[in-house]
């Protein structure tokens, strides 16, 4: 059995689909959040990539690039505004997340 | 592929501010933390000098550069002249409260500089991949400054509640992007544009895909199922940032949201109206029922910004040239009551801190009247009472609706807004007829003066003899986006 695009959409599909459950029924640490937010970026990146490579376009291996780019940025920025939080919250557990309602 | 410089003339301003946010950058760190106030001015000044070379040098031509991923014409002109005031205005006003609250770190002012480069890109995004670029720059200075008060817990939480949510948005809108990119075969919007154009019915991916940015987009421009981060970043966040979230980015993501609708895909205007419509009702409704609870003033801004997103969104909805110039017009008049709104609220504060609750006003009238009024004008205009710059707003809104042929939404429209009223009235009922709780600090610096009268004189009757040049302008932007 040969792989096709198919395959690819799937397994990026349910990735994300992993990262988005991950960003809302995880109870415990933000931290699962920051890795759940790059699993749906990376599921993003399968996407692009098999796009690309089926289409024979370059286009979806650039914006690839971008999206790691800015994933990579996006990273360091959570986790700086994460230990400052941890600073003066003293705490980085989701349910302790409420010093304000909504 | 070939090794020629693109051109560069079209994408000045945005070269300009780079490279000067940089210079600011290695200025401050040099000059240390003492810097703040110079770097500040000097922000202001770059931004007024971009926002000169663009109209002066870039003018409302149709440009494309750096291989059709960045366009500018007259519809960028507009848009962007708005995000530079709207963040121009933001760093006047922000100096005092800032050096207050001990944050006046040379870092506020460029993380604005980045955000305003990244906002420029946006309205200017004439492809997938540059409009995800600007939309990720932006965002990232974002949450930094929402997190600027990094000793105070709600800023953090603010700036982390703000990163998550944003976050998730990013990836909604970028597996949207991949699906369109795969199904279309093409990021860019004109390409898009004739490749759509056609076929019968669209493929299932890319109609999908389109949903999926829509999300996105929704979530940048606060429009209502994904508007939760909006009240507390905006409670959390010191106010001056809040003012800037208030103002610039908003217009820079519906300025987005209108080019990648009308540009890349006028085709497929029967699927993404039928959202758009829907998102819209959901912010006027949400805006203005769940702002009558508040009592937090910034929290209410907050539902309120949520319900004017759903009056500008009105105007897209119709697809329409006229629909398009309402929203510019409501985006215009938007960005002067909203940003006077928050320069009066942070002028306002006593010795045991800021004025946070609407109960805090109570009897302004009486300690400050001439604020209290500004205020007044300020509510009112909100609200849309006629003969304000609001009414004009909304009332362009509604023609346009109705021109179009979308009577029920004009209708559901005008009943949100007399709801939306009532709290706008509290707050000038308070002001006005309660008994005053304390005299407050007169002493708020003459930027915050001047952009309180200004934005005050721009939003009273006199803004019936601007509102004709306002409209030409806007006729002027609109019609470069349709009609290419």
């Amino acid at each position: 059995m040969s792989v096709g695009l198919g395959h690819y959409l799937t397994v990026a599909a349910i990735l994300f689909v992993f990262g988005v459950f991950g960003i809302f029924l995880n109870r415990k640490n933000v931290i699962i959040i920051l890795m759940s937010v790059e699993l749906m970026l990376l599921a993003v990146n399968i996407n692009l990539v098999a796009f690309s490579t089926f289409q024979g376009d370059m286009a979806g291996q650039v914006l690839a690039r971008f999206v790691l780019t800015v994933a990579a940025a996006e990273a360091a920025i959570g986790l700086a505004i994460l230990v400052v939080y941890f600073r003066s919250r003293g705490s980085i557990a989701v349910e302790d997340i409420n010093q304000m309602k909504g | 592929m070939n090794g020629e410089i693109p051109a560069l003339l079209p994408a000045l301003p945005e070269i300009i501010l780079a490279i000067g946010a940089m210079i600011l950058l290695m200025l401050g760190v040099f000059r240390g933390n003492g810097s703040f106030t110079q770097v500040t001015n000097l922000s202001v000044l770059l931004l007024v000098i971009c926002a000169a070379v663009m109209i002066s040098e870039v003018g409302g031509e149709r440009q494309v550069t750096f291989n059709n991923m960045f366009v500018t014409d007259a519809f960028a002109v507009f848009a962007k002249v708005l995000v530079y005031m709207g963040s121009a205005i933001a760093l006047l006003i922000s100096g005092k409260f800032l050096a207050e609250h001990k944050i006046d770190k040379f870092e506020y002012p460029i993380l604005v500089l980045f955000a305003t480069l990244g906002m420029l890109i946006m309205v200017s995004a004439n492809n997938l991949m540059s409009l995800y670029v600007g939309l990720e720059l932006q965002s990232l200075s974002l949450y930094v400054l929402a997190a600027m008060n990094r000793d105070r817990l709600r800023s953090t939480e603010a700036g982390l509640k703000y990163f998550v949510l944003g976050a998730l948005s990013s990836g909604m809108l970028l597996y949207g992007i991949s699906l369109i990119y795969g199904f279309s075969g093409t990021t860019e919007f004109d390409v898009l544009a004739t490749s759509l154009q056609g076929e019968g019915t669209p493929e299932i991916g890319i109609v999908i895909g389109l949903v999926f940015l829509l999300a996105g987009l929704a979530f940048k421009v606060s429009a209502v199922p994904f508007h939760m981060w909006t009240p507390d970043v905006y409670e959390g966040s010191p106010t001056p940032v809040t003012a800037f979230f208030a103002a610039a980015p908003k217009v820079a993501a519906m300025a987005l949201l209108v080019r990648a609708m009308i540009n890349g895909f006028p085709a497929l205007i029967e699927e993404w109206q039928q959202v758009i419509i829907f998102v819209s009702i959901a912010s006027m409704l949400v805006g203005a029922f769940v702002a009558l609870v508040q009592t937090n003033i910034k929290r209410l801004m907050a539902y309120s910004s949520i319900g004017h997103v759903g009056y500008a969104l009105v105007g897209l909805a119709t697809g329409t040239q006229a629909g398009i110039e309402a929203l510019l017009i409501y985006l215009a008049i938007y960005l002067t009551m909203t940003l006077g709104a928050f320069a009066a609220i942070l002028s306002m504060r006593r010795s045991d801190g800021m004025v946070e609750t609407v109960d805090d006003l109570a009897g302004l009238s009486e300690t400050n009247l001439p604020m209290a009024v500004a205020i007044a004008i300020f509510m009112f205009s909100l609200a849309g009472i006629p003969l304000l710059a609001g009414f004009f707003g909304k009332w362009f809104i509604f023609l346009a609706a109705v021109e179009a042929g979308l009577v029920p939404l004009a209708i559901i429209g005008f009943l949100a807004s007399v709801v939306a009223c009532f709290y706008y009235l509290r707050i000038i009922k308070v002001m006005f007829f309660d008994e005053p709780s304390g005299a407050f600090d007169g002493e708020h610096g003459r930027s915050v003066s001047l952009v309180v009268g200004t934005a005050a004189v721009l939003n009273s009757p006199v803004s019936f003899l601007l509102i004709s040049s306002l409209a030409g302008a806007a006729a002027w932007a609109a019609n470069s986006l349709l009609f290419q």
